[in-house]
């Protein structure tokens, strides 16, 4: 376990080193002086000669990326261009208003999609299964955006049962700041639990034509303990794998849902920093979404023995 | 002796899914000859009229007609997704031929970035690229066509790995071909049953991330219509006129249902192994 555990954090190194590389290069493909396009409007003369040396942009690109990264190393993300904030702290603060989000979104669909995929195997191609592969089909096809948009238009124009637009924080008032995370937790909700639930019944289905759950079945076991105990573990695994593929995703494309709700989460953060050209903030979005994206996916393989131990071994 | 005719049924789904997927791209093609009305002419005198009359599904904020907006959406939708599938298959091909070829130093290099850009979600590389880039149709094409290319790498290096010790290619080899023509001529064939399909779902992808960076703004700007931007300027006349809300994503949702119908049945049809699980 120790040693599968060494090496799965030692194969994220590499990436999260060529994460640093491309968001460090991504700067430099802009045409122009990189000094003046970290520092916008705010820049002076001397803070662009200051920013210049501490930069080291006479020195060579290798050099340039040394110093960069030691500063990345030390949490030092440089300021916003727009609000002349600091970038890691004001990314991390929208991180927990999107993170939130996506994290209660994907552990209730999780609960209801596995369940779910895995009746839709056992009854294969029965109405139950029709059913909810169909479900789940139609549920993938649509866009999370426009289901926000759907949802929006019947429970706050027509219900009158939510707020439309605006946001308040959870931690200043958490009555009504539920109220404003309910409808995005169940857009994503509706949507992750159409990804998963195909997925878990692919595994399931292919779970049980193995020998073992004919063997299982042959002792006379019950087909609720032939699918709680036998199947389920060998099945869970991929769909476990598929729900840290999907958090990555949902951070990286939660920008579309913030919009449409209003809520100033890290997708919003980005894409705005992307039309004021705020550099700074669109390499430290990047560069944060990327590393919890490699560390969600780290973890969640690391888990992976408790329901496999055949994986640690290999 | 009767010969006996194997019957292929083609399966429900998959005739649904080759209707939807018939019609958005019939619309996108009678669009580019003719629509209902100018999709680009503002008439303020007829501003969110609600569908029927004179205007079949209704004007926008601006007396667009909605339908024939809609159609011309269609068409820069499917043309931005054939763009940039085509656009991922070639340069994924080269590079996957490329590694799978010239192996040692090279391919670990290429494939270490590779896999770093997969363990990457597919939108956010495109937002970091259309950064740099700048948000238009063409911006669009080259940020979501570099985003998907390293699926397309994967799979085209695996196959030149798995074949390229097999007889067939040492015997195009021993016939005198080079290693290059030996790889285009009769490796990358090969590719083709994966390929397919992983461009069905590729294409639904690029319609998806399309649309969902056009209604950000980060997309096709307006006037040009796109069922993402239409939405997005939806958004204030909810209230009003829902019907603008409603009908583009309806579009965006039947053509990745159609897309998605179309997918399971083109890979349960190329590679049976799968049938069956989705």
């Amino acid at each position: 376990m120790f040693r599968f555990a060494a090496a799965r954090i030692a194969m994220a190194i590499p990436t999260l080193l060529i994460v640093a590389v491309s968001v460090f290069v991504l700067i430099r493909l802009i045409p122009g002086d990189p000094a003046q396009l970290l520092l916008g409007d705010l820049a002076t003369p001397a803070s662009l000669a200051d920013l210049r040396a501490s930069l080291g942009l006479d020195r060579s690109l290798p050099t340039q990326f040394g110093i960069w990264f030691s500063h990345v190393l030390k949490g030092d993300l440089g300021l916003s261009i727009n609000s002349g904030q600091d970038v890691l702290s004001l990314v991390a603060d929208r991180f927990l208003v999107s993170g939130r989000i996506v994290l209660v979104a994907v552990a209730l669909a999780a609960m209801v999609a596995v369940p779910a995929g895995m009746i839709a195997a056992w009854k294969q191609n029965r109405a139950p299964d029709l059913l909810l592969v169909g479900s789940a089909t139609l549920l993938v096809s649509i866009p999370t955006f426009w289901l926000g948009l759907l949802l929006l238009l019947l429970f706050g124009l027509k219900l009158g049962w939510l707020p439309v637009v605006g946001y308040v924080g959870i931690a200043d008032d958490w009555k009504n700041g539920l109220l404003y995370l309910a409808l995005p937790v169940l857009t994503l909700f509706l949507h992750e639990i159409g990804v998963l639930m195909r997925m878990a019944r692919a595994s399931t289905l292919e779970v049980l034509r193995l020998d073992y759950i004919t063997h299982a079945r042959a002792k006379g076991l019950s087909e609720r303990a032939v699918l709680m105990r036998h199947a389920f573990k060998n099945a869970f695994g991929p769909t476990w794998t598929l729900i840290g593929l999907v958090l990555g995703n949902l951070l990286g494309g939660i920008a579309v849902v913030e919009t449409v709700f209003t809520i100033p989460g890290l997708g919003r953060l980005l894409v705005d920093a992307i039309f004021a050209r705020d550099y700074p903030v669109i390499q430290g979005c990047l560069l944060f979404v990327a590393v919890i994206y490699v560390v969600v996916n780290l973890v969640i393989d690391l888990c992976y023995p408790l329901f496999d131990p055949r994986v640690a071994v290999e | 002796m009767k010969t006996m005719k194997r019957k292929k049924r083609i399966p429900l789904n998959a005739l649904i899914g080759i209707v939807i997927v018939g019609l958005i791209v019939a619309a996108a093609l009678i669009s580019l000859a003719w629509t209902p009305h100018d999709p680009l002419r503002i008439n303020f005198g007829s501003r969110l009229k609600l569908p029927g009359g004179r205007y079949l599904l209704g004007t926008d904020e601006f007396g667009r007609d909605e339908l024939s907006r809609l159609m011309a959406g269609a068409a820069t939708s499917v043309w931005i997704a054939v763009l940039t599938v085509t656009f991922s298959i070639v340069a994924g091909s080269i590079v996957g031929v490329l590694t799978g070829f010239l192996r040692g130093w090279t391919d670990r290099i290429i494939m270490a970035f590779n896999n770093a850009l997969l363990a990457f979600p597919g939108l956010l590389l495109a937002l970091g690229l259309l950064a740099v880039v700048g948000a238009n149709q063409y911006g669009i094409v080259l940020a979501l066509g570099l985003a998907y290319t390293p699926s397309v790498t994967r799979i085209v290096r695996g196959t030149v790995l798995s074949l390229r010790e097999k007889e067939f290619i040492e015997s195009s080899r021993v016939l005198g071909n080079s290693e290059l023509y030996t790889m285009v001529r009769h490796v990358l064939p090969n590719c083709t049953a994966p390929l397919t399909v992983l461009a069905t779902s590729m294409f639904g992808w690029v319609i998806l991330a399309e649309s969902a960076l056009s209604f950000l703004g980060l997309g096709v700007p307006p006037p040009a219509p796109t069922w993402g931007n239409m939405l997005a300027s939806a958004r204030p006349f909810m209230a009003q006129a829902s019907y603008l809300s409603i009908l583009p994503g309806l579009c965006i949702a039947l053509t990745l249902l159609g897309i998605n119908l179309l997918g399971d049945a083109v890979r349960d049809w190329l590679d049976p192994r799968m049938k069956g699980v989705q």
